[in-house]
This record gives C-alpha cells, structure tokens and sequence, in this order.
C-alpha cells in the first residue's frame, strides 16, 4: 500500500513530531520579535507538559472538554511561569541570557515540573484522555496526502491556523506593525507612542502560553502520560529553529517539520534496513542551525534577513 | 562510626536477631543494632509500569517482610555514567550496607566502588563482574520470553512481527531469540524484526520505532523496553502486544497479549537477610521460572483460550525441566546450524549469545 511507502512514514511522522516545535518556535518567535529572547522555552515547556497533564487526570466532563481544559491550563501555567522572565528582563533590565538559562533550570527537569508531577503523583498513570488523530472529512486513507494531511490530531490543526494568524497579525494589522517596530528599535516605537513595555510583556507572555502548549502536546498526544524531563531538549531546537525561520511563521511551519522529521527517521530507515547512526539524525537540527547562522551573518543576509535589530537590548528611556 | 556499624552488624549476627528486631541502642544513636540499611539504585522513575517499578516492587516486599530491621532507599532515575560512583558514594556515606545496582550500564562503577568499600556488599543485576563483596543476579526471563513468542506468534496473522529492542547485548538478543523461537511454534515460519532504540526508557523514540515497525505491516508487537509507549504506538492500529517487565496491560486492555514480569523481592529479601546475619556470599545467581524469580503477566482478554492452555502446558514443562528453550538444533540467520541436535545452550553462553536464530530479522550488532 503507497501509504505504507517510506516517504509517507516519514512526511506523517515529521509532522506529528514537527507539532510541538511548531507552537514552542511560533511562541519565542513572538516574543523574539518584541526584542525579547527567552532561553526558558524548555522549562515552561515542561511546565506546559506537567500541567497539562495534572488537569486531564483531574477535570471531569467529556473527552474533549477535558482535553481542552488542559490545553488552557498547560498554557496558562507556562504563561505565569514566562512572566518571571518578563519582570527579570523587561522591568528589572536583568540580562536575557541568563534569566532564560535561569528560567530553564528552575522550571526545567528535575525543577519545579518534576515537583509538581511527584506531588501530585502524576508518573506511570495512563491518561485519562488523550489526543488521537482525527480521520478529517474521511480522507486518512486517501494515497499519499491521506495519512500526511488527513491523519493529525486536533492540535496540529490548531497550530496551523495559528501560523496563518501570525502571518497575518505581524504583516496585516498595526499591532503587528507596532510589535516589529518594538523589536526593531524600542525608541522609536516609543516616541509613536507605543507602550514598549506592555508590548514586551504581552508577547513575552504569549510565548509562554504557546511553549506551554507545545509542552503539553507531548503529555497528551506523543506519549500520553507524565515523566520528568519529557520533552527532552525540544525547547533548544525551537530556539534554533526560529533563528533558522528567520524569525518568520511560514519558515517556522517548514523547519518544524523538517526537524520533527529528524527525530523518527533514523528509526524509520532502521526498520528498513537502512542503518545510520541515530546520533547524526539528533544533531542534524542543530547543524543546520549553525550552517544558517553563518550564512545569515553575511551583511547581506543580515540585512535582508537578520533578527529584530533590538533582540537582547532591554529598553530604558532615559537612555535613549 | 563504621566499626560501630561492623560491630552493630556482627552483634546481630550473633545474637541471631534476624527479622525479629529489637530495641537495644548501639550508642551512635545514627544507628542502631538491630537494623540494616540497604539501598537500590535505579535507571528510571519507579513509576515506569516496567523494570524499575518491578524492582521497587522487590525493595517494597522486603520492607514488608523484615520490616523495622530493615531501613531501605532508593535512588530513581540515575544515568547509566560518571553520576553512579557518586551516588554509590553518598549511599556508603548514609550508611547503606547493602547496595543494588539494577542497571547493566551501572556495572563498572559498583564494581570500581566495591574495591574501594570492602565493608559493603555490591548486588549488580544483569551483570557479569563479581568480587568477593559483589555478586551479580539475574533472571532466565528467555523462560517467560518464549512464553511471550508463543502468544504473539498466535496473534500473528501473517507470522510478521515487530520488535523494540533496547540495547544489543546478551540479556537482549537471548530475549529476541526466545520470543522468535516460541513465535515459530505456535506460527511455523514467523520472523520477528528488530529496531534499536539505544535507550532502556524514553518513551518518545520507543514509541517512533514502535511506529516505524507498524508502518511495515507487523501484525503483532512486542518489545523489550521499560515504558509501555510500544503498546501506545499499537493501540492506535490496533494490533496486538506483549509488554515487559510488569503487567502493563491497563494501557491498553484491548491488544495487550501477555508479557515477562520479574518478582524480585523473594531474592531481595534473602540477601538482605544474609548481609544482616553475616552468611551473604558472593554469588552469581540466575533465577528461572521454575523459583518464581520470572514469571508471566496475566493474560490479555484477546489470548484465546486454547492458546493460553497451550502456552501454560508448556510453562509447566519448562518449570519441570523437560523442556529447553534453547536446546538444538538451532541456526542462525544465514541458516548455518549453530547448536547442533542434542547440545543445549549453557548459561555462560547465554551471558555471551551475540548472534540471532534464524527468523529475526536485524543486525544483532545494533543499528
């Protein structure tokens, strides 16, 4: 069956893998496009993961209530958590590097989200409810575009209605414009009459909530179920991945699942027959992310291309 | 502090106290005569549904049976590197007197560890070194593991199954040997293909080569993995599956088939029990079916009743003895006899097994 075929495998699984970055990567996209970088996408993924979880185990009512519930829990939660590194770096002037890697620690494994799953005694429960993959307008079977386009779960849908919402937000709307003024120079966008910090804040926060989901993503949908640690490192790739989508959604959705395909393929080609060491396949993400830095570090690129001039810089009028 | 512990430890031996306690005061107040500490070392979470829950399953069991004479710790989710002498030193720092290693990778670092601590006895699972305070346990679980072939073997339409396979080292390729030699006698002809994850438990690459298995058309799963994302990855085609190490099947009742399970806590208490009253020896111990260390989990709703009675007539022979797994002749896959007619497999060959019978298809060198 051509469904069966190679090509297809790994084109489904690439998206079904590609999902969580997809969110994560959207979400410091955001925030990076206001001139905040967040290094803490990985702990408030794991917050996300964590949360998400308790509250499909503890929310009553039908599946999809439930499931929804804990979508807005994960993000909510991964939001609150964001917020430490809002105060840190947008009030306080704290450096972003350093409270990102902080934010990362706390929250991260064996941190605050292994805290919670061991209180409240998450580890080693089936969940209750779980994300499954949708048989869309009957088509999953359809060759070829079946199992890849018609066979995701619900989430996947979301995050791509998202991507067309992004794309129209920063590009269509004057909030948009205001937000990529705010990256590009914050002095500017003040003497607009922009509120730089609130903007700040709000996508800083924004990114949270969709770490958070692409967290909860993997406790609900991958592997439904609670371990510490168990996005395993997905949070660096979608900071790699953002600079690697020149900090745009439509390149965001393209190396989400082009990195989402690394992480199943070596077991794909292994189960036929074709052996690679799976080492090269995880550092593949990460290589192509050094290869596109030093690329875009030409002055052209960087011109053309580069990330929001102000990205690292916290803002203080006075300085101006 | 240490000789007041050896000394603490002898008085028991000699007052014969055993589990029965007591009250007397050994003066430290850090610890007293009458009890042991002792202390289990492990690779995942004890939640993981599999082979480290089996084994706190065990270190429960003894608390239970010597209770207050034994003060037992745990150490969940130690990575099989540089990080095991460390925590093997903070345990001996605690007072730990009996250590259990129940990872192959935390081998060399409680053997390193032994030598430097003779005073404290070593118990390394899966292994291979031993020394005159280390000793090295195990289970035949190739016992239960043809068992397991058996019911897949049945549940197998077209004789295709798949495999997820941790790491290629004996413990493993035995296993995938016995689930393809019991998978034949219950489906002539059937193959078992392997993938390797290169990790014991990560539920997210198990389920990826779970997948990559069920995407070639295996029509039953087994595995040799600690979570039971194997069987997540299966539900959602609805093929039948074995798991490992604990009963699994709540997650997903419908295709679970059986699986190998392991009872610990009998051999747990006994050498716990040994340390305390002085007699524990070094010893390389191999449990089997028959002593109850491996066993099979119940049966799935989906195992037909003749194949169940099939598969415990044979359980019984095994117990017996009239029945061996791995007796010849057996071939290899390029179909060359291996163990020829008559000739059995010995246990320090199944310590050192590198090759696959005929039917497994996959390189038993890894990916």
């Amino acid at each position: 069956m051509i469904n069966n075929t190679i090509l297809v495998v790994i084109a489904a699984s690439a998206i079904s893998y590609g999902t969580p970055l997809l969110f994560a990567a959207l979400g410091e996209l955001l925030a990076e496009r206001s001139g905040v970088l967040n290094l803490g996408v990985e702990g408030m993924m794991l917050i996300g993961a964590v949360s998400g979880f308790w509250a499909v185990q503890t929310v009553g009512g039908p599946g999809w209530v439930v499931l929804l519930a804990a979508v807005v829990v994960a993000a909510l939660a991964a939001a609150a958590t964001s917020l430490i590194h809002a105060v840190l770096t947008i009030s306080l002037r704290a450096s972003q590097i350093v409270s990102g890697l902080a934010l990362t620690i706390f929250a991260g494994a064996s941190g605050l989200s292994s805290y919670i799953g061991h209180v409240a005694s998450l580890g080693g429960k089936p969940a209750r409810h779980e994300f499954d993959a949708i048989n869309v307008l009957g088509l999953q079977d359809t060759p070829v575009i079946g199992p890849i386009l018609f066979h995701q779960n619900a989430l996947t849908y979301v995050s791509w209605v998202l991507v067309v919402l992004t794309l129209l937000y920063l590009y269509r709307t004057r909030p948009g414009l205001h937000l990529r003024a705010v990256g590009e120079s914050p002095a500017t966008a003040d003497a607009m009459g922009v509120n730089v910090t609130a903007y700040r804040y709000v996508h800083v926060m924004i990114g949270g909530a969709l770490a958070g989901i692409g967290g909860a993503f993997f406790s609900l949908a991958i592997t439904p179920g609670w371990l510490d640690g168990m996005t395993s490192g997905a949070g660096w790739i979608a900071i790699a991945l953002v600079i690697f989508a020149f900090w745009r959604p439509e390149l965001a959705l393209v190396g989400a699942y082009l990195f989402g395909a690394f992480s199943s393929l070596a077991f794909t080609l292994q189960a036929r027959q074709v052996h690679l060491p799976p080492e090269v396949f995880a550092s593949l993400p990460y290589l192509m992310t050094v290869i596109v830095l030093v690329l875009v570090s030409t002055g052209w690129a960087r011109q053309r291309l580069g990330a929001p001039a102000s990205l690292g810089v916290p803002y203080v009028r006075e300085e101006r | 502090m240490k000789n007041t512990v050896r000394f603490a430890v002898t008085m028991v031996a000699a007052l014969g106290l055993g589990a029965c306690g007591g009250t007397s005061t050994a003066g430290t107040g850090t610890s007293s005569a009458s009890t042991i500490k002792a202390a289990w070392i492990y690779v995942g979470p004890i939640t993981d549904h599999g082979w480290t829950q089996a084994h706190d399953e065990g270190r429960k069991y003894v608390e239970q049976q010597l209770g207050s004479s034994v003060q037992t710790t745990y150490k969940e989710n130690v990575p099989e590197g540089p990080q095991v002498a460390q925590v093997v030193e903070d345990l001996i720092r605690d007072g730990n007197k009996i250590i259990f290693g129940t990872s192959f990778g935390f081998q060399d670092a409680m053997y390193a560890e032994a030598q430097k601590h003779p005073d404290v006895k070593f118990e390394q699972a899966t292994g291979t070194k031993t020394a005159a305070n280390m000793g090295e346990y195990f289970g035949a679980a190739e016992d239960a593991d043809y068992l397991t072939g058996m019911a897949l073997g049945a549940a197998s339409k077209k004789g295709k199954i798949g495999f997820v396979a941790p790491f290629p080292i004996p413990e493993v390729i035995r296993e995938i040997n016995a689930i393809t030699l019991g998978a034949q006698t219950t489906h002539p002809g059937a193959t078992v293909q392997v993938v390797w994850t290169n990790t014991w438990f990560d539920p997210t690459k198990e389920k990826q080569a779970a997948q990559s298995l069920l995407s070639l058309g295996v029509d039953a799963i087994g595995q040799g993995q600690d979570s039971p994302a194997t069987g997540d990855a299966a539900k959602a085609v609805n093929v039948p599956w074995s798991g490992y190490d604990s009963d699994q099947s709540s997650y997903a009742p419908n295709i679970w088939l059986t699986g190998t399970v392991y009872h610990w806590g009998p051999y747990y208490t006994k050498r716990v029990k040994a340390a305390m009253d002085g007699s524990w020896k070094s010893d390389n111990y191999y449990g089997s079916i028959a002593d109850g260390m491996i066993g099979l989990a119940p049966y799935g709703s989906s195992v037909a009743q003749s194949v169940q009675s099939q598969i415990n007539a044979k359980m019984e022979a095994l117990k017996s003895g009239s029945f061996y797994e791995f007796k010849g002749p057996l071939k290899d896959q390029s179909g060359a006899v291996k163990v020829p007619s008559g000739t059995k497999l010995s246990v320090s060959d199944l310590y050192a097994i590198d090759w696959f019978v005929q039917g497994v298809i996959g390189s038993p060198k890894g990916s």
